[in-house]
């Protein structure tokens, strides 16, 4: 018997419902940037280490390409583009940009991604539970001097 | 952990206006919210997917390349092999002199294969995941050649990667500044220093190469969405390539995840890619692995530093130095052999020794291919500087504090004429070493080294000074090979009023995340008198704008120079003729009118004696019939700015190099742990002299990106390859780029000291130089001291080798000699 090549699924992403037949080998996350077209959500590299990827799923930073898309059949996945309410930018968009936490751009997403995850989980966290938090998420331009303090600006009610 | 202090150390006084404040960029609005546009974010309709069949060999001949089990998959568009691309294209010209003038480069391997990773055959279909399956259905038959891994091995000729060549070496000369024998003959102390090794690695741009291309079979011409950082240049390089004149060759460009220089020869995959759109007929896409990046894409120079001579006189001035260098640039030059050259911009580095001699030699391995690295060939001779002065003051026991004060360039002898005829613009790098020494509490140092003593680590204090010099003279490449028609440098932009009152600024410019569209907004809006926000700098870049110039491009610490300066001239020209046409309509002398707020008006005039900008735009755009027939206003216009630098000297080797230079002094302390040979960085300084800061915080932001590219260089990233020629480090697991938790608590200051020759009185000041990479090898040197004192002979210091020379010293102090009268 022939393995199952694909199969649809059934996935809400920033609040709305997609249903796809996906290949089943297809990553996460091109699912996410090919099919569904989000393409704020980025690869950095092709062995989960970058976290370029990170989206939050079901509540959880995950690193979409370390998962396949049939997974994520059923879930609820919240992206960097679910983070401004009709353009508004929320108050850690805000503050990376205040921070000039943000160079090239490149991995913004995945740590927006990352540290929303952290303030959810410890609104008023410490730097070295900001460094933690961030450790999977790769920046090559900043050397991460403003993104901890963009983060720790919003848990201290600064920004 | 972390805290950035300021210190103010304003030199100049700036005009009160937008330049000089760090204003909100207007990058990150679209950037925070996922709306960038990468070149991976285009789609197009009936794409296909390019995958590249790669070499698994470091040397090897290509006995066969068989496709048709690839072609006969389903949903596969086309493939194209090296025979392919012999046929219907030709080599890229090469800027060396004989023997490296005869290298051939295509843009697949065509024989033979040079290094792993090296593309042979390329497949395009119609997903990624399908185009990947059926590289893996290519078959290629090799046969083994015994590889080349060390410059020095490949400079004996004994395999020779270029058969066409006939050497592996590239390009060697000799420069030779002052007399550098009778200062060694005069010299108290000559110091010699058998060895010194600056290894390999890159900047490891997060987001990785790659393009969309269309052909336009009824122009001919092609469409590239790219991540090329200098499509100026790319274009010299592919046209004649691709047999097609340069505008065929439109490329576009808008947000880039990163480049640091590794996206500059990224012309072999663009060739393919424009072959596979018109054989295909359809828009093909390739988008890097990070694997391949690693592999195959760009690495740093690496180069050996061998037979240095020191001469130092009793009181500790250095006279001068020779040294032979030899780099290490791969498999092809591509961009080299400008590396050779590159590094004289910077020859006394810091100091004042007037007598220098280097003997250079570059060599082809079978390694990746390099390309500029951020601090490209400078960072690598001023690492050699700064291990000179270390060494010396160690073995001489001259505090390095005191050894460099006494050998830099003095703020009072700016501007500055190096030996080779480079002139440094400015500086005042005592001052930016006090606050650096300031920074990192250095009075406290014994205190801090008891402190550390009492947890069983090691202490060590270093320092590195270095320059960033920027604005490249292309005309130094006729040093290296006086038939090139390249020299001096250029840049474009456009500046118009539209209909509406819309200031529209075009950049020829590539940014990266420096923050382009911010800084000419800054420089647009004090000009023609309006705010930032209400001028609209395009993003990216467009080739077909026409808003390019020759050398184009976002390279070589420039922007604050040429990229800034174009953008400025073509300012001046729109407001003067706005205060033209304001004038005409206000039947007021050109001398009354001024631009502010938006408004040009009567000075001290009348309230309704003001047109706002639209009007303006109004007039010219869709309301002129009342102008005279000799008064043709355009509000639209293009500006060339070239930095004016002479011609170059060929027979001494000499001249203006490069136009700015930027200097940053670091100071940081570290702790080793000498069971394991752990260096954890405790305290860390950087201070830069950009001259003027247009935007303070995008200069602040430079500054920690580059320190912890040094940072990382210093002590993890390593392109290690094996004895077969296999990269041991291809991915982001082997290959440990700084993370969160690698880095240090970095503390900025800055001293300012306006460029007298900039447009702005700012200098590029991007790249930095390698700072850290300095300081780190400094301090872990200083540390070491008290353990038999090795020699710090390596850039890259990842623990096992601090270990090593902990085990070891004598081994590396057998590196060093010193012989005094």
């Amino acid at each position: 018997m022939e393995p199952v090549a694909s199969e649809t699924i059934s996935v809400e992403i920033n609040g709305e419902l997609y249903e796809r037949e996906v290949d089943a080998r297809r990553l996460l996350v091109h699912f996410i940037r090919d099919d569904v077209d989000l393409t704020g959500t980025h690869i950095g590299c092709d062995t989960g280490n970058c976290g370029a990827c990170t989206v939050q799923l079901d509540g959880q930073a995950i690193k979409s390409c370390m998962m396949l898309a049939v997974q994520a059949d059923g879930a609820s996945i919240r992206t960097v583009e679910g983070l401004a309410a009709d353009g508004e930018l929320n108050a850690l968009q805000q503050s990376f940009s205040d921070h000039h936490a943000l160079q090239c751009g490149y991995c913004t997403p995945g740590m927006l991604m990352s540290a929303s995850h952290l303030l959810e989980q410890n609104p008023h966290p410490t730097e070295e539970e900001i460094r933690k938090a961030l450790q999977g998420n790769i920046c090559r331009c900043t050397g991460y001097v403003n993104i901890v303090e963009a983060v720790k600006a919003v848990g201290e009610g600064r920004s | 952990m972390s805290t950035t202090t300021i210190t103010t150390e304003s030199g100049t006084v700036l005009e009160k206006g937008a330049i000089g404040q760090s204003i909100p960029r207007k990058e990150d609005r679209r950037l925070v919210q996922g709306q960038g546009v990468f070149f991976d974010d285009i789609r197009r309709h009936g794409t296909g997917y390019v995958h590249f069949v790669r070499s698994p060999y470091a040397h090897a001949k290509i006995v066969s390349i068989d496709v048709s089990a690839a072609l006969a998959l389903d949903g596969v568009y086309g493939t194209i092999t090296g025979d392919e691309v012999a046929i219907h294209t030709d080599p890229f010209f090469e800027m060396s002199t004989p023997p490296g003038a005869n290298i051939k480069d295509y843009a697949l391997a065509v024989g033979k294969v040079r290094f792993q990773g090296e593309p042979v055959a390329a497949v395009c279909a119609t997903t990624r995941e399908l185009a990947r399956d059926a590289a893996e259905l290519v078959e290629v038959e090799y046969e083994p050649l015994p590889a080349l891994v060390d410059a020095e091995e490949a400079a004996k000729d004994e395999v020779v990667l270029h058969e066409e060549a006939g050497s592996n070496i590239v390009w060697s000369g000799v420069f030779d500044w002052g007399d550098v024998d009778q200062a060694l003959a005069e010299a108290d102390h000559v110091v010699k220093i058998k060895r010194l090794h600056f290894h390999r690695f890159s900047s490891t741009p997060l987001e990785c190469s790659g393009a969309l291309v269309e052909y336009q079979k009824g122009t001919g011409q092609w469409t590239l969405y790219c991540n090329h950082q200098m499509p100026g240049v790319g274009a010299i390089w592919m046209a004649p390539a691709l047999r097609c004149g340069i505008d065929k060759l439109r490329f576009v460009t808008q947000d880039i995840g990163g480049a640091f220089g590794n996206k500059i020869c990224l012309h072999p995959y663009y060739v393919v890619l424009c072959l596979l759109a018109r054989k295909l007929g359809r828009p093909v896409q390739w988008t890097e692995w990070r694997t391949d990046q690693h592999t195959a894409n760009a690495h740093g120079n690496e180069r050996t530093f061998l037979d240095v001579e020191v001469a130092v006189k009793a009181d500790g001035e250095m006279t001068g130095f020779k040294v032979k260098a030899v780099d290490d640039c791969g498999a092809f030059p591509r961009y080299e052999p400008l590396g050779c050259i590159i590094w004289a911009q910077v020859t006394p580095g810091c100091y004042g020794w007037r007598n220098i001699r280097v003997d250079f030699t570059q060599a082809c391995t079978n390694k990746a291919p390099v390309s500029p690295n951020r601090g490209y060939s400078r960072m690598q001779h001023l690492w050699l500087t700064e291990r000179v002065v270390d060494i010396v003051a160690a073995e001489l026991g001259l505090d390095p504090v005191e050894v460099r004060k006494r050998n830099y360039v003095k703020a009072e002898q700016m501007p500055y004429e190096t030996p080779n005829g480079c002139v440094y613009d400015s500086g005042d790098y005592a001052r930016s070493l006090d606050i650096a020494l300031e920074l990192i509490g250095y009075d406290r140092l014994d205190e801090r080294r008891k402190d550390a003593a009492a947890r069983g680590k090691l202490l060590g204090f270093g320092i590195g000074s270095t320059l960033d010099s920027g604005t490249n003279n292309f005309g130094q490449s006729q040093l290296l090979n006086p038939e090139l028609q390249f020299s001096g440098n250029n840049e474009a932009a456009m500046v118009k009023l539209d209909i509406f009152g819309e200031v529209v600024v075009t950049l020829g410019t590539v940014p990266q995340g420096q923050g382009h569209e911010t800084t000419a907004s800054q420089v647009v809006s004090d000009i023609i008198g309006c705010s930032p926000e209400q001028v609209h700098v395009r993003p990216g870049h467009d080739s077909f704008f026409n808003s390019s110039a020759g050398f184009s491009g976002t390279y070589a610490s420039q922007f604050a120079v040429t990229g800034l300066g174009a953008v400025k001239g073509a300012a001046e020209l729109l407001r003067d003729e706005m205060i033209k046409l304001a004038a005409f309509v206000l039947q007021a002398p050109e001398e009354a009118i001024e631009l502010a707020d938006g408004f040009a008006r009567i000075k001290d005039g009348p309230e309704e004696a003001a047109l706002p900008f639209m009007a303006l735009g109004a007039i010219v755009n869709a309301n002129n019939a009342f102008l005279p027939p000799d008064f043709n206003p355009t509000l639209n216009h293009r500006y060339v700015y070239r930095p004016y630098f002479g011609v170059v000297d060929v027979e001494k080797k000499m001249g203006k190099l490069t136009l700015t230079y930027a200097s940053q002094i670091h100071a940081c302390l570290v702790e080793i742990d000498p069971e394991t040979g752990q260096t954890e960085i405790v305290d860390y300084a950087a201070v830069d002299d950009c001259g003027v800061r247009v935007h303070p915080q995008i200069v602040e932001g430079q500054v920690h990106g580059a320190t912890a590219h040094a940072i990382g260089a210093a002590l993890h990233e390593d392109f290690v390859y094996d004895e077969d020629g296999t990269l041991l480090t291809p991915n982001f697991y082997d290959y440990h780029v700084p993370h969160t938790m690698d880095m240090p608590p970095l503390k900025t200051g800055y001293v300012e000291s306006p460029s007298p020759v900039s447009p702005l009185g700012a200098k590029g000041m991007g790249e930095g130089g390698g700072g850290g990479i300095h300081a780190i090898c400094s301090a872990i040197q200083d540390a070491l001291r008290s353990e038999g004192a090795p020699i710090v002979y390596d850039s890259c210091n990842p623990s096992h080798r601090v270990w090593s020379m902990l085990q070891d010293a004598e081994q590396t102090r057998a590196l060093v000699e010193v012989t005094s009268k």
